[in-house]
C-alpha cells in the first residue's frame, strides 16, 4: 500500500528533440535544504507524463493555438495587435526564465502584469482576468518561447526585499492546519499525502494544464489552492504577496528548464 | 424529511461541545505532551474513531498515516509514521495528547492540532479560502471525537 519512491528516473525529452533539464543541482541559496531540484513532471504517473512529451498529445497546445491567433488580433482604441509592435512571438525567447523581475519603477512584476500593461496602456483595450483563458493562454505562448532554457530569476539587488518577503511566506505555517509550503514541498516531497504524490512544488512548467480542471492554471491559482487546503484565508490572485511568493518559488527552480506548458494531474 | 432533520440534529450534537468537555484552552499537557484526563468524561467509541480517521471532513488521519487495518478506505499517505501496533507502545494519555495537539509531543511537527481553537496565522473559514468568521475557531475534532480516535488507536495491537 505504501508507494514510497520520490522522483522517478525517466528522462524528459519533448517532441523527441528538446532535452529538458528536469533535475539539476540546487541553486546556492538552497544549499542547506536540497542537493537536487526536480521538476514536478517526475512525480506524475506515466500516463500524465506521456501527455507532456509530445505537443500533439499535450492538451495545453489547444490554448496555445488560441493565443497564437489572439496575438495577431487588433483590439482596443489604439488599433494595435501584439504582433504590430512585437512582430514574431519568438522575440520573447528568454523572457520567462527571468520572471518575475523588478521593473524600471522598482516594482516586482510577473508575466500577467506585462501582458496587461500592454493591453491597457499600449492597446487601450480591456485588461484580461488573471486566471482567465485569454491571459493564461498568452502567458503560456510567451513562456513556450523559452522552453528548454534554464530558469534564472534575479534574487539580489532590487529584487532582494521581495525575495525575502516570499521566502518568509514559504516558511509560514498558515491556517488551522498550520502547514507551510515547506512542510509539504520541502520536507515531504516524494511522499504521498492521501492520493497526491507530493512534488517540490516547482513553477517552471506554468501556466500548467491541469487535467482535474481541464484548463491552463496560473501560478497564483495554484498557490491559492494550496493555501486554502490548510484551512487558511488565502491571498488574492494578482496580490503583491503572491508576486513575492512567485519570485521566491521561481528562484527555488533556478536551473530547471522552462517546461511550459506542463501537464499535471 | 422529518427523519433527515432528526439525523442531522444527531450529527450536529455529536460534533458540538458538551457541557463537561475540557475546553481546548484548558487541556493540561504534561511535560512530554501527554494528557491524563479524558476530554469528554465519556469512554471513546472505537467504531466512530474509524469513521473520523478515514473521513476527509474529520480527522483525515490516513491522508498522512498508513493503517493496515483501514485498508478498505483507499489512499493512505506517507507523511507520518505507519500507525500499525501503536496501541502496543503508546498509552491512552500519550495518544490523547498527540491527537489533541501533536506539537506538544513532537516540537514543530507537521501534524495538525485537532483540539486547538486560536493562535493561527490567517485562519480560514474551513476550506473556503475565506477568512474565519469567529475569533475562536471550532476545533477540527470535538472532545468526544478525540476520545473515539484514541479508543480506536488503542485497538491497533500487533502482539
Ligand atoms: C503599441 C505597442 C504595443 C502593443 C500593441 C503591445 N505591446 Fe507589448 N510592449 C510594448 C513595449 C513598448 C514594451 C516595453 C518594451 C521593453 O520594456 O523592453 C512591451 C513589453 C511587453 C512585454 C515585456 C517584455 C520584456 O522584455 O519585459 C511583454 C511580455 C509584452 N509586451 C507582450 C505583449 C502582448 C502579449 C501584447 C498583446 C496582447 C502586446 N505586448 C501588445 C509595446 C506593445
Ligand atoms: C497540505 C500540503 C500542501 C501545502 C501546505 C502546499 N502544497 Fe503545493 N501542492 C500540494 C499538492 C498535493 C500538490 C499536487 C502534487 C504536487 O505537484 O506536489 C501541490 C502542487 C503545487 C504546485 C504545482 C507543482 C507542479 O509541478 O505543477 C506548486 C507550484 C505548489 N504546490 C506550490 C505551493 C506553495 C507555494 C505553497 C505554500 C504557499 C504550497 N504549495 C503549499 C500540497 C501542498
Ligand atoms: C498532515 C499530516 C498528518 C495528519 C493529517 C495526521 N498526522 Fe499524525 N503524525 C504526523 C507526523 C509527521 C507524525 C510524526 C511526529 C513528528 O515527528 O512530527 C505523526 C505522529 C502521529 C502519532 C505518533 C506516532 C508514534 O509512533 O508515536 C500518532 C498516534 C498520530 N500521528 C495519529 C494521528 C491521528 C489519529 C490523526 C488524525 C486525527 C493524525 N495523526 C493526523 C502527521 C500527520
Amino acid at each position: 500500500m505504501a508507494f514510497a519512491g520520490g522522483a522517478d528516473d525517466d528522462t524528459l525529452i519533448i517532441n523527441g528533440e528538446i532535452e529538458m533539464i528536469s533535475k539539476t543541482a540546487a541553486p546556492a541559496h538552497l544549499d542547506d535544504v536540497f542537493d537536487e531540484i526536480v521538476s514536478g513532471w517526475h512525480f506524475r504517473t506515466d500516463e500524465t507524463q506521456a501527455l507532456e512529451i509530445d505537443d500533439f498529445d499535450n492538451p495545453a497546445m489547444l490554448f496555445v493555438d488560441q493565443a497564437i491567433d489572439a496575438y495577431d488580433v487588433v483590439e482596443g482604441e489604439a488599433g494595435e495587435s501584439c504582433a504590430s509592435c512585437h512582430e514574431g512571438v519568438e522575440n520573447f525567447a528568454g523572457l520567462a526564465t527571468a520572471m518575475p523581475k523588478v521593473d524600471a519603477d522598482g516594482k516586482l512584476v510577473v508575466m500577467e502584469d506585462l501582458i496587461n500593461e500592454c493591453r491597457t496602456e499600449r492597446m487601450q483595450a480591456d485588461e484580461w482576468k488573471w486566471s482567465g483563458n485569454d491571459m493564461q493562454s498568452m502567458a503560456a505562448l510567451i513562456s513556450l518561447q523559452s522552453r528548454g532554457m534554464p530558469m534564472d530569476v534575479a534574487i539580489d539587488g532590487d529584487a532582494a526585499p521581495y525575495w525575502e518577503q516570499g521566502k518568509e511566506m514559504y516558511y509560514t505555517r498558515y491556517g488551522q492546519l498550520e502547514l507551510s509550503c515547506a512542510n509539504c514541498h520541502e520536507q515531504n516531497y516524494g511522499n504521498y499525502i492521501r492520493a497526491d504524490h507530493l512534488s517540490q512544488g516547482q513553477t517552471n512548467g506554468f501556466p500548467t494544464y491541469r487535467l482535474k480542471q481541464a484548463k491552463l492554471i496560473s501560478k497564483h491559482n495554484r498557490f491559492r489552492g494550496c493555501i486554502r487546503d490548510t484551512r487558511a484565508e488565502t491571498f488574492a490572485e494578482g496580490s503583491d504577496e503572491f508576486r513575492a511568493l512567485e519570485l521566491y518559488v521561481a528562484s527555488r527552480g533556478n536551473g530547471l528548464s522552462v517546461e511550459t506548458p506542463a501537464v499535471r494531474q | 424529511m422529518k427523519i433527515t432533520m432528526i439525523a442531522l440534529a444527531a450529527v450536529m450534537a455529536a460534533g458540538a461541545a458538551q457541557a463537561d468537555d475540557v475546553a481546548p484552552g484548558d487541556v493540561q499537557f504534561d511535560e512530554y505532551g501527554a494528557v491524563a484526563a479524558s476530554l469528554s468524561g465519556t469512554d471513546g467509541d472505537p467504531a466512530n474513531g474509524i469513521k473520523i480517521m478515514t473521513s476527509r471532513a474529520k480527522g483525515n488521519c490516513i491522508a498522512c498515516h498508513e493503517v493496515t487495518a483501514l485498508q478498505d478506505t483507499p489512499f493512505h499517505g506517507e507523511v507520518g509514521p505507519v500507525l500499525d501496533g501503536i496501541g502496543d507502545y503508546r498509552s491512552a494519555e500519550e495518544l490523547r495528547g498527540i491527537v489533541a495537539n501533536a506539537k506538544m509531543t513532537f516540537e514543530g511537527s507537521v501534524m495538525p492540532a485537532f483540539y486547538k481553537t486560536s493562535g493561527f496565522i490567517r485562519p480560514g473559514n474551513a476550506y473556503t479560502g475565506k477568512a474565519a468568521k469567529e475569533e475562536e475557531l471550532t476545533p477540527i475534532l470535538s472532545a468526544q471525537e478525540i476520545e473515539d480516535v484514541v479508543a480506536y488507536l488503542l485497538t491497533l495491537k500487533e502482539s
